[in-house]
């Protein structure tokens, strides 16, 4: 097994565990890469890679142009903001106008989930998903999973709770399919208001007690209140929320165990974790950082090489 | 297929040993020298080296490094499967070091070019030297030569030089393979 069984990412749902596993491998490489004193290779010199974003982003967007950067690969950028498509324009034609520029791969973020499977079906680019909507966040996911693997040495059997709002989550979703394909336990927990009704037809169990979660759990994401997304309120308070939801270091010291806290940014300081358990040793958040540059690495390196010329 | 043998384990412990001495020649006691090894074959030759120089010739701390080259090739996404990469450890300092490249087949070239440019991301060497076990000299694609040679071989390009080790395949011996 040496090639992706995919020709784009457009979530974790498409793919199996043997792309899971090859894209670590590959990372594991990329990874040592870009701890060197020249962190650039090669490889993707006669790839054009087109970044569409269509909803803000700073850290997914700067990780995957870091990432192309680093693979060589000649980069365009594109907001919706300062675009044409606020004239009106439909998103084939925007993407059918890039492509004639002779792009080879698409990075994108839609806020309308299936943005990217309904792209996929019109193109002939490879189309990565850099999340879509409330749908899929595949690389955040997969270097979600790649962080745990490094810390813990491996996900299978792993106890991961997922702590939050997971009603408005891609996150959540990217992750509950990633985790399940490599054989973890998941649960999600958070206020009732903020779990999707039918989420243990995914196989994960839920949990409404924080402090039991914990208790179980060896591995706790904590997901951000998206506020941006809710049209109503989920719940009466913010400081209720923390209260119930919020992860502190007292709440911390006072389990048997350590635990690995992670969180996929941007935090909310205050809210769903303090300060103080952001940056203690409990926290992986800054290699969650550095990690999704390898992982996104290798990710375009693997789906380039299917791209034949 | 059919297969004859280019050299036996006798012949590749001697050859060894005159590398071997070939480089003692040329670094003396490898202070300003590193020696590293391309991957995935050139691995077993570089250890190989490294444990003659240290128990035979009482060389101390040789320092060896592994390179792979597969994020620097010339043939990406010119081959049918996706190439896949395999582990580089370079924890020593490049930069202003006299480096040798230790390959087991020298063929198109185009590997040592590709090594060229990788080992640039770890600093700039002083000057770089390649040496391989078999030389297949009518096939070069690029200006490229050993320094230390163990055997020269003619081979044509349907032929395959197949390179056997103890530690990997149960045996140290280099066949000619034709197809």
């Amino acid at each position: 097994m040496s090639e992706l069984s995919v020709n784009h990412l457009l979530g974790i749902k498409y793919i199996n565990e043997a792309d899971i596993e090859l894209i670590f491998k590959t990372a594991d490489h990329f990874k040592e890469v870009i701890n060197r004193p020249i962190k650039k290779v090669p490889s993707l010199r006669d790839i054009t890679i087109a970044n569409l974003f269509f909803e803000n982003s700073t850290r997914t967007k700067l990780s995957f142009e870091l990432a192309e950067k680093r693979l060589s690969a000649d980069v365009i950028n594109f907001s919706a903001a300062a675009s044409s498509v606020k004239k009106g324009e439909t998103l084939i034609d925007t993407v059918n106008n890039i492509l004639s520029m002779k792009v080879d791969m698409v990075v994108m973020r839609h806020p309308n989930p299936g943005a990217g499977v309904f792209l996929s079906k019109h193109i002939k680019a490879s189309i990565v998903n850099a999340g879509d909507g409330a749908h899929e966040h595949p690389t955040q996911a997969l270097l979600d999973s790649y962080s745990i693997r490094e810390r813990l040495g491996d996900v299978a059997g792993k106890n991961v709770v997922i702590v939050g709002d997971i009603l408005h989550s891609r996150v959540a979703l990217s992750n509950i399919y990633a985790l399940k394909l490599q054989g973890a336990n998941v649960k999600v927990c958070g206020p009732k208001t903020l779990l999707p009704k039918y989420i243990e037809s995914l196989g994960v169990e839920v949990e409404l007690d924080l402090r039991k979660a914990l208790e179980w759990c060896d591995v706790a994401n904590m997901l951000r209140v998206q506020n941006e997304r809710m049209d109503i309120s989920y719940f009466p308070s913010t400081r209720e929320y923390t209260q119930q939801y919020g992860v502190n270091k007292k709440l911390l010291d006072s389990l048997d165990k350590q635990i690995v806290i992670m969180h996929p940014g941007p935090i909310n300081r205050g809210v769903e974790i303090t300060s103080d358990v952001a940056d203690s040793e409990h926290a992986i958040i800054l290699d969650q950082v550095q990690n999704g540059v390898a992982v996104r690495m290798a990710v375009m390196y693997l789906l380039a090489s299917k791209i034949k010329q | 297929m059919s297969q004859k043998v280019l050299l036996t384990a006798t012949e590749i412990n001697i050859i060894l040993n005159r590398l071997a001495c070939q480089l003692i020649e040329n670094h003396t006691d490898f202070k300003n020298t590193v020696l590293i090894g391309i991957q995935p074959r050139g691995v077993y030759l570089a250890e190989r080296i490294k444990k003659l120089l240290t128990t035979d010739y009482g060389i101390e701390a040789i320092k060896l490094g592994y390179l792979d080259i597969t994020f620097y090739r010339d043939d990406f996404r010119r081959s049918e499967k996706t190439l896949e990469a395999n582990k580089t450890k370079i924890d020593f300092v490049v930069e202003d070091k006299k480096v040798v490249f230790i390959d087991d087949v020298l063929y198109t070239g185009r590997s040592i070019n590709a090594a060229l440019t990788a080992v640039q991301s770890f600093g700039r060497p002083e000057e770089v030297e390649l040496l391989c076990l078999i030389d297949r000299r009518f096939s070069r694609h690029l200006p490229i030569q050993p320094d230390y040679k163990g055997r020269q071989v003619d081979a044509i390009n349907d032929e395959q030089v197949k390179v056997c080790w103890e530690e990997n395949d149960g045996e140290d011996t280099v066949y000619l393979v034709k197809s």
